[in-house]
């Protein structure tokens, strides 16, 4: 049943296996094992990386396709749900109408950006999502009426999501093993349980004929084209899911933070620790991305900490204690990146199934 | 020998637009200059406009040069190219504040040496740099343009982190050499000094390129080797001495550029060279990969483009530089004066 | 007999996963045009871009000059004195015949007596001097190819089929070039399926098959044998000459 679950696309090694497991088990369950806001918050965070970060594989890793506008997809979705929520009014309804109009936004500008491409070679291709990202990017700064501008918009949620709403009462005395059962609660598991499903899903178009034939398109377009397959249909249409995917992601990180701005949802940096993930992560795998969103998601969080102890420490010698300022953590990882790529060019993930 | 008649072809009457086909490029700025008129249609501030424009488009081309180059001659997408713009900005303008005395002063000679110091200690930063760069970073990737995607952006990040290190992390403003400040007024239009120093600096590098390209014996191998790398090297030269000096000129160009820019704004952040590459490759692009000429045209279309929106409608001046590279996209698909690869 | 300029040891050289050079033999003599033939696909070109080095062989041993330059790089193996006009021309298009000529003269300037003979052989060459080689017709681009490696003396020129696609009265033209060539006492390794040309320039000839040398002899005796043509290219060269 696990097989069928995860579209036959097994982890094929134990070590591998344990961790996706362990890593699944500490998200399903972070509220009760890790209680505090700022841990659950973590989780959430991840949950919502991987689903951004495998889209993001589907398009790189079996597409081939290098695209810098992956960011702006996951701001449509966000600012889909925000926006909807500000003029609809609060509510799950107005949730839904938001994600589902970003969803085929998204999907809509990539298709325009996936035809275009056929007129241009596929390096400029990259060049041109980095600058339309860009540009929307700045316009959405811009555009304050509508979109909050460079303060973003905070929006309400429905209420059923909310702190304020407790359930159980009766039953468990609002508690359950000590974590108060609120609409934070809820709003977490609407998380967890939203991107549990589009990463089972993007497993399932990966395995599926038509992520075998994106992959040979891959590896030799030319012949795939010879074979009697139509290119452009497939990228394109790669594009489009993997935009649709993003901007979902996008917006259940709306909801969950409440809030949107284009430092959150539409900043280069974002676009770039994407790209850390899927590397690190190991392309062209789908599990890559939960072991990248994992690892760097912790990170962010953490290693910061560590960071500043090793800058402390280093007190009064030149240079080092700027080095290891906790603020320079994007240095190292930089760092990781690039040795990633030439040591590890198939990831955690590869180096764990045994491939180079 | 042959009983065939005496080749003697007759040619088809070139029409006037057959014989415009390899100029247009060119004609599109002086075309973009007087539609820049139309909506602007103040005469002072036009001229303003046009003179900030082409600075700004000299600048550009100066930091694009490089990377179209490298592109053309060894296919080798660089992503990092932004980080020696930024470099260069900052040591420039680091070695222009430590000789505040010489920049206070009221002399022009003073101020050009101050200035041409900076510019030396930038370029010979990037060029060193850039040399690193092609070893460590660039060389293990060549002919995969995914990774090369991927490792120079990783050189970018640690580039840029390492400037907030070395200078910490607060933008730095200063002031221009005395002499270069302030304004000529021509009529009702104020136009800056340094504008038209910088339009004066960029004519001269882009003729010197043009020079070194078609008049010496490397930029004839050069310019060969971005059409086919193979038979140049059959021909007994060492494309591999080519390609590193080619990318440490282009780093060179774009440290250049940075010092220049950071001159204009009057202020230098360690994401500078990030901000200006998404010019950067509109221009390349719409130039045409590996092209000098299509990334100067290009380079000042977008110039004066940002500049004539700004002044209509600020909110959408990056927008209408996207507009412009897809209108010229679809006009030619492989950029105004495309170089034509082997064959 | 004086040593060989050109011995070429049991090389084996892929492309991807093709094998398509399986130990290939062959002695190129000092002065004089050998010929390499065969039909098409047996690997004449990939063994003259294996001794220019645009392919490696990972097997056997190429000396020039008793040299070995089995592993050298192209422009090493090029400045040691090969000059190579490929099958495609490698013209540099957006070059000026001009700049193709100075290019290919890496030492210094031309040799005026030299630029002399070549226009000679070769009158379009003067005409179109400035104008960019892309707009030559294909016989000129094929003129201004052997041009080029003629531009300085080369011990050994490799030559692959300079005759193919042009009209017959630019093939005497090329022929009579090349026999001006090999009568100044140049060495010659050419490729070239017009057995016409083969037969009035060729001293020695080589015929390939399945990526290997088949027969090695006198051009003369070849062309004296047609059942030993018909055996050795499957078909009688003679019939299927122009």
């Amino acid at each position: 049943m696990i097989r069928s679950l995860l579209s036959g696309d097994m982890p094929r090694s134990k070590f591998l296996g344990a961790i996706l497991l362990v890593i699944l088990i500490c998200l399903a369950f972070a509220p009760f094992l890790f209680p505090g806001v700022r841990t659950v918050d973590t989780a959430a965070r991840i949950c919502i990386f991987v689903v951004l970060v495998a889209s993001y594989d589907l398009l790189l890793g079996y597409g081939g396709i290098v695209s810098f506008a992956h960011t702006m997809f996951f701001g449509i979705g966000a600012y889909g749900v925000a926006l909807s929520s500000t003029h609809l009014g609060r509510g799950f309804d107005s949730l839904i109408i938001g994600a589902g109009l970003g969803a085929i936004l998204a999907a809509a500008l990539a298709l325009v950006i996936g035809l275009f491409s056929l007129r241009v070679r596929a390096i400029f291709f990259a060049m041109i999502t980095l600058a339309v990202a860009s540009a929307v990017a700045v316009l959405v700064s811009q555009i304050s009426s509508v979109t909050g501008g460079e303060d973003g918009l905070t929006f309400k949620i429905p209420r059923e999501l909310g702190p304020a709403f407790k359930f159980g009462k009766d039953l468990f005395g609002g508690e359950l093993l000590g974590v108060k059962l609120n609409g934070k609660l809820l709003t977490y598991y609407l998380i967890f349980g939203g991107s549990l499903i589009l990463f089972l899903t993007l497993l399932r178009i990966v395995n599926s004929p038509f992520g075998r034939v994106l992959q040979a398109i891959r590896e030799n377009d030319f012949r795939a084209e010879a074979i009697g397959y139509r290119v452009v249909i497939y990228r394109v249409t790669a594009t489009c899911l993997s935009a649709a995917v993003a901007a979902l992601a996008g917006s259940l990180y709306a909801i969950w933070l409440r809030y949107v701005g284009p430092d959150t949802t539409l900043s280069m940096e974002i676009m770039i620790d994407i790209l850390l993930m899927v590397v690190i992560g190991g392309m062209g795998t789908i599990y890559g991305a939960v072991i990248g969103a994992t690892l760097f998601v912790l990170a962010q969080n953490y290693l910061q900490n560590l960071m500043s102890g090793l800058s402390s420490m280093t007190e009064g010698l030149p240079i080092l204690p700027e080095l290891f300022s906790p603020d320079r953590w994007l240095l190292w990882l930089g760092v990781l990146f690039i040795l990633s790529v030439y040591f590890f060019p198939t990831g955690v993930v590869g180096r764990l199934r045994g491939q180079r | 020998m042959t009983v065939a008649p005496e080749h003697a072809p007759t040619m088809a009457r070139t029409t006037l637009r057959d014989r415009l086909a390899p100029y247009a490029p060119f004609l599109l700025v002086p075309a973009l200059a007087v539609a820049g008129f139309l909506a602007v249609q103040n005469p002072a501030s036009w001229l303003t406009l046009t003179v900030s424009g082409l600075a700004m488009g000299m600048m550009i081309f100066i930091m694009a040069s490089g990377l179209t180059l490298v592109f053309g001659l060894m296919d080798v997408i660089n992503f990092g190219h932004g980080a020696f713009v930024s470099v260069g900005a900052f040591v420039g303008i680091s070695v222009l504040l430590a000789l505040g005395q010489m920049t206070g002063a009221p002399s022009l000679g003073l101020n050009l040496l101050a200035v041409l110091a900076a510019v030396l200690a930038a370029m010979t930063a990037t060029a060193t740099m850039g040399w690193a760069f092609e070893r460590v970073i660039v060389k293990p990737v060549y002919g995969n343009h995914l990774s090369q995607i991927l490792v120079t952006m990783g050189g970018l990040i640690i580039a840029e982190q390492l400037i907030i290190v070395l200078w910490g992390p607060e933008e730095i403003y200063f002031t221009r050499p005395e002499t270069l400040k302030g304004a000529l007024t021509f009529g009702d239009a104020a136009i800056e000094k340094y504008r038209l120093v910088a339009v004066g600096v960029g004519l001269v590098v882009f003729a010197a390129m043009r020079f070194v390209l078609r008049r010496t014996k490397i930029g004839l191998i050069v310019r060969a080797g971005v059409q086919n790398g193979e038979m140049v090297a059959a021909l007994g030269y060492r494309l591999r001495l080519v390609f590193v000096g080619v990318f440490i000129a282009g780093s060179a160009l774009a440290g250049l550029g940075g010092v220049m820019w950071g001159l204009y704004q009057e202020v230098i952040t360690a994401h500078m060279g990030n901000q200006a590459m998404i010019l950067i490759f509109i221009v390349v692009i719409i130039g045409g990969l590996g092209s000098v000429e299509g990334c100067f045209v290009g380079a000042l279309l977008v110039g004066l483009l940002q500049n004539y929106i700004a002044f209509v409608e600020p909110k959408l001046a990056l927008i209408s530089n996207i507009a412009l590279m897809v209108a010229i996209l679809m006009w030619r698909p492989m950029g105004m004066i495309p170089v034509v690869k082997a064959k | 007999m004086s040593d060989p300029i050109l011995k070429i040891e049991g090389i084996c050289t892929n492309i991807a996963q093709y094998h398509i050079l399986q130990g290939v033999d062959l002695v190129v003599p000092r002065g004089g045009v050998t010929m390499l033939l065969g039909r098409n696909g047996v690997g004449k070109t990939t063994t003259l871009r294996s001794v220019i080095g645009h392919w490696r062989a990972h097997e056997g041993r190429i000396l020039f000059d008793g040299q070995d330059i089995t592993q050298l790089p192209t422009a090493a193996i090029a400045r040691a004195g090969l000059g190579f006009v490929p099958e495609d021309m490698g013209i540099f298009a957006d070059l000026t015949v001009e700049e193709n000529m100075i290019l290919a003269a890496i030492s210094g300037p031309i040799d005026p007596a030299r630029l002399d003979w070549i226009f000679a052989a070769f009158p379009p060459l003067r005409t179109f001097w400035k104008s960019e080689a892309g707009t030559l017709s294909g016989g000129q681009k094929q003129m201004l190819s052997i041009a080029r490696a003629m531009a300085e003396e080369r011990k050994l020129y490799l030559i692959d089929e300079p005759t193919k696609g042009l009209a017959p009265a630019i093939i005497s033209t090329m022929a009579r070039a090349l026999k001006d060539l090999k009568d100044q006492g140049a060495s010659i390794l050419m490729v070239e399926q017009n057995f016409a040309v083969a037969k009035a320039l060729g001293d020695t000839a080589n015929v390939m098959d399945d990526g290997r040398v088949i027969w090695s002899g006198a051009m003369e005796a070849l062309a004296n044998d047609a059942p030993l043509q018909e055996q050795l290219m499957g078909l009688s060269m003679e019939a299927h000459s122009t």
